[in-house]
């Protein structure tokens, strides 16, 4: 059974990453490449890492995938003259990614890494908690790794948005300060007038 | 019974079609970085096998670390990707050559 599910979900990472670098339209390869990190999840919940899994959905599709997603749709893009050289690169790629991975199975098939070498791993009990046991060994043993991905992840956003804040001075907007700070011998001026007409 | 030289087979051939993609689509950039995410992914995949195959936690703690240097460098590069746009109407790869390099 897991056999059969992992054989239908390697074909489906395999079929959609094809996709991923083959379709013409950008918005289409983004979302095959959701396809990809999904069956992939799957993949990784029969390898039993279960929390790893879902961060992959929740951060990469739903985080990653949407700010390209996001991106691509934002910029208009020609697509026509980005693919100029696809069939004049495909045949050399194409040799060159084959012996590749011919090469890459020779080393780490089954003569190697079969089943008599390292033997599938007895499943964890029901009670077992994949996050919990990342997280013992993750703020314990990896504490200060755990905090420099922190410090990067904050490096990151620091960049991104200074990289893409454009400040235009030409606008008009509103400034609350100024707004909730008025008083009100700022704006009403109280006029004393004679009458037009004597009595 | 799932050997672990199947995962590793498929990651081998994840890291295949990326390289692929580099290959094929150079030059636009937006599919460069998604080829890019998809050779991580292919890591990450090796990394989880042997953590479940070998009994350890350790891969998976790597993973952890990959995917979020992963998240902070698509963060950056889409942003200078839109910063580019924004300033020379283009992500051809060709086009990008002012540094003369």
């Amino acid at each position: 059974m897991e056999q059969i599910l992992f054989y239908i979900f390697a074909t489906m990472v395999v079929i959609s990453a094809t996709m991923v670098i083959t379709v013409r339209n950008p918005v289409r390869a983004v979302l095959f490449l959701v396809l990809t990190f999904f069956s992939s999840s799957a993949i990784w919940l029969l390898l039993e890492a279960e929390f790893l899994a879902i961060v992959l959905v929740l951060v990469y599709v739903g985080a990653v995938m949407v700010l390209f997603l996001f991106v691509v749709m934002m910029l208009d893009i020609n697509i026509a003259r980005l693919r100029e050289g696809f069939t004049r690169y495909l045949p050399i790629g194409a040799v060159v990614v084959v012996m590749m991975a011919v090469m890459l199975g020779m080393l780490v098939g089954p003569e190697y890494f079969g089943l008599d070498k390292f033997e599938d791993p007895a499943s964890q009990a029901a009670d077992y908690n994949n996050t919990r046991e990342l997280g013992l060994v993750l703020y314990t043993v990896y504490v200060y790794p755990f905090e420099i991905a922190a410090v990067i992840l904050l490096v990151a956003i620091v960049a991104a948005i200074s990289l893409t804040l454009r400040r235009r001075p030409q606008t008009k907007y509103q400034d609350p300060d100024q707004q909730i700070a008025v008083k009100r011998s700022d704006r009403v001026r109280l006029v004393k007038m004679d009458a037009e007409k004597k009595k | 019974m799932i050997a672990l030289s199947d995962f590793l087979i498929l990651g081998a051939i994840l890291f295949c079609l990326s390289v692929a993609g580099i290959f094929l689509n150079r030059k636009n950039i937006i599919v460069l970085l998604m080829s890019i995410e998809l050779m991580l992914l292919a890591v990450n995949m090796n990394f989880v096998a042997f953590s479940h195959y070998w009994g350890n936690n350790a891969g998976q703690v790597f993973v952890f670390f990959i995917l979020t240097v992963a998240a902070a460098e698509a963060a950056i590069g889409l942003a200078i990707l839109v910063v580019l746009f924004r300033n020379k109407r283009t992500i051809n790869v060709e086009d990008l050559d002012s540094l003369k390099g």
